[in-house]
């Protein structure tokens, strides 16, 4: 152990506010909620305490015993114990738990101090254990477990600082390690049950809040019904809410184009700068609030403790479609973004389990797919309200998500009926108590999306959106042509040769070439459609105009369902690969999705051209 | 009698947890989250579609049982213990 760093390992039961507390010590950003199993892999961050000393701290998944069921808790019990591939045994153990339920808790401090190693306990959550009367001895529990005893607040500013006096301290001396079988474990149940004797005492065993609440939100009828409504007015405050915003900035944006290219002289130059960047740029940057407003309830939700509650609602459906209860908050995610969904995955314990849901976690409506359906749907569906309230825009919006969710059900099911392993897998989850949304957290949430939406617009999507410009402007036509330049451009030839596989489901030149960049991020085929139809001249009067001039309803209802089955991205690709480590599981996530996707479209597009 | 079996909101204690086969991992992390002798449990709410999962309370703390998972936790009734 050098003198000057001591790297310690932040450990616990899920959900007792680790990263929380992570976040408070070390001034890092990550991802707190409220619900079992948000960290799922290991984190690092390091402060320099006031003596001095740099502490390097690590925070790891929550799991509720060494006895490890999962991925993450393997993690979590390899590097506790000095197993982890290239990870040095920590120096401190620093054992958060919830004071507000220590009967469950304290078994694993027990656990934890049976390695043998220096550990200091974080008694978390005290602002609410005191909330609710809870009384707990503390010098008479640090005397009972052997282990220095901190109270900590760790959603509270400054509420760690007890925290990091302690541990700027003198290092604990570590009890002597213990052997561990099946007679100790049990043995534990009894000890904790003694300690709590001792020392704790409870008005109540649960919050009255928690009671009331849950009477309407878990019951079999009203439960479902708030379920559905929360969900329903998520998607309807994204629509009304996200969408003037969206407007009011696609709009500027084009003004600043116009006005910039005022400057330039017309050419190659005056092209780009107008219909690749400000065109492009400015149509994807409107997406912003639309996302914006999604997040702000997703994160709202995840903080609140609800969504283990809609789990619980859900899992008997979910079960019958070969998923798990647990399947539902990675789904929910995906729905901001697939990518954290399946990293998300990670926390089912069920490999089978998992690699369900993994497979069908792109099916849910991401949001880099609102901007294409939005603009889409602003080009091709009227705004008229259907009852008086109900947007029919949204009602529209509404049913793409449904048509992703109903897809990921068949597929599901479909799944559960060609493997092999049948066997029983459980569901054992806790549900949290609820608390009020922290809006510093909410805030942070917010505000890294937003951040990675940024990076992603000024990075791949900039650099797509010129490469698009470019195959679309070159080579010039040829002297004496007739038709658009654009036909004899690369753009022009690469989107005839696709359109051979897509004129069955009724896609144009231009929207197959738009595909291509739509792989690599989906917000892409905005940009990509504006740049050609702008280059070809096409589109006075914006993108929408353009659209709803050039193609068929047929054609734009057909692209709304190739959407929202198609196999994108890139990214999400990616990372099942890394999930999963197997190309096998990618192929079959790109094959499926390939063949739904272009299934569906040419359905709707076959029934709607027969009908139009 | 079965904590599967036991109605909604009546008081028990647990009197154990029976491997469903040998070495069931189930049975295990059930009693790693503290279904052992004696705790006290209750059932506080019931899924919406069939009866399943059930909710428990245990503790301090809830957890969602599928009912084959709580079907491996026998119970008696607090008034009889």
């Amino acid at each position: 152990m050098s003198a000057s760093t001591l790297r310690i390992a932040l450990v616990g039961n899920p959900n007792c506010g680790k990263t929380a507390l992570f976040n408070q010590l070390t001034g890092g950003r990550q991802k707190v909620a409220n619900y079992a199993g948000v960290t799922v892999e290991r984190k690092e961050g390091r402060f320099t305490a006031p003596s001095g000393r740099v502490l390097q701290i690590l925070d790891l998944p929550g799991t509720y015993s060494f006895e490890a069921n999962s991925p993450d808790e393997q993690i979590t019990r390899d590097v506790c114990a000095g197993n982890y591939p290239g990870e040095a045994a920590p120096d401190l153990i620093i054992c958060v738990a919830d004071a507000t339920n220590l009967r469950l808790h304290l078994r694993f401090v027990l656990e934890v101090k049976r390695l043998g190693r220096p550990v200091v306990l974080a008694l978390n959550m005290m602002d609410t254990a005191r909330q609710r009367g809870i009384v707990i001895d503390v010098p008479e529990l640090q005397r009972r477990l052997g282990l220095p005893v901190v109270e900590t607040i760790a959603v509270r500013r400054g509420g760690a600082k007890a925290l990091i006096e302690r541990v700027d301290g003198e290092v604990p001396t570590a009890a002597p390690a213990q052997p561990d079988d099946a007679a100790s474990r049990a043995d534990l149940h009894a000890q904790v049950r003694e300690i709590l004797t001792a020392t704790v005492t409870m008005p109540r065993t649960t919050a009255a809040l928690d009671d009331a609440l849950d009477r309407w939100a878990l019951h079999p009828v009203f439960g479902l019904l708030i379920l559905a409504v929360v969900m329903f007015l998520v998607f309807q405050a994204v629509y009304a809410a996200g969408k003037p915003m969206s407007d009011l900035i696609g709009g500027g944006f084009g003004w600043l184009g116009e006005h910039v290219a005022a400057l330039m002289p017309a050419g190659p130059l005056q092209s780009l700068v107008t219909n690749g960047l400000f065109g492009g740029i400015g149509t994807v940057l409107g997406f912003l609030p639309v996302i914006l407003v999604l997040f702000l309830f997703i994160l709202t939700l995840e903080e609140s403790g609800y969504l283990p509650r809609a789990a619980f609602l859900l899992d008997r459906l979910m079960l019958s479609v070969g998923l798990t209860g647990r399947s539902f908050i990675p789904l929910l995610s995906s729905f901001a973004c697939a990518i954290p969904g399946i990293m998300g995955t990670r926390s089912i314990q069920d490999p089978r389990d998992r690699l369900a849901t993994i497979l069908i976690a792109p099916l849910m409506t991401c949001s880099a797919r609102l901007p294409v359906y939005a603009l889409l749907i602003g080009a091709f569906i009227p705004i008229r309200y259907v009852f008086g309230v109900f947007n029919l825009q949204g009602i529209v919006l509404f049913s793409l998500y449904l048509a992703g969710i109903l897809g990921a059900m068949a597929v599901g099911w479909v799944m559960k009926h060609i493997r092999r392993d049948k066997s029983e897998h459980a569901l054992l989850m806790e549900l949290p108590s609820y608390r009020m949304p922290k809006l510093r957290d909410v805030a942070i949430g917010l505000y890294e999306r937003g951040a990675i939406f940024l990076k992603r617009l000024t990075g791949v999507i900039l650099g797509l959106t010129v490469l698009m410009w470019f195959i679309s402007t070159f080579p010039s036509p040829p002297a004496g042509a007739t038709g658009p330049a654009i036909n004899y451009s690369f753009a022009g030839y690469l989107g005839r040769g696709l359109q051979y596989i897509f004129a069955p489901i009724g896609f144009n030149w231009q929207i197959s070439l738009a595909l291509i960049p739509a792989f690599a991020a989906r917000e892409t085929a905005v940009a990509a459609l504006a740049t050609v139809y702008l280059v070809g001249g096409e589109a006075s009067g914006g993108l929408s105009h353009a659209l709803a001039g050039q193609i068929s309803l047929a054609s734009a209802l057909s692209l709304l369902v190739w959407f929202a089955y198609a196999p994108q991205c890139m990214s999400t690709l990616a990372v099942i690969r890394r999930e999963t480590n197997s190309w096998r599981n990618v192929a079959i996530s790109f094959g499926y999705m390939f063949g739904m996707a272009y299934a569906a479209s040419f359905i709707v597009y076959q029934v709607t051209r027969m009908l139009t | 009698m079965r904590l599967s079996e036991l109605p909604k909101g009546a008081p028990a204690v647990v009197d154990r947890v029976h491997d469903a086969h040998a070495a069931d991992p189930i049975a295990q992390r059930l009693r790693d989250l503290g279904f052992v002798e004696g705790e006290p449990v209750r059932v506080v709410a019931i899924g919406p579609m069939g009866g399943d999962p059930v909710l428990i309370q245990i503790g301090y703390t809830r957890f969602a049982l599928r009912r084959a998972e709580a079907a491996r936790v026998s119970v008696r009734s607090e008034a009889a213990a």
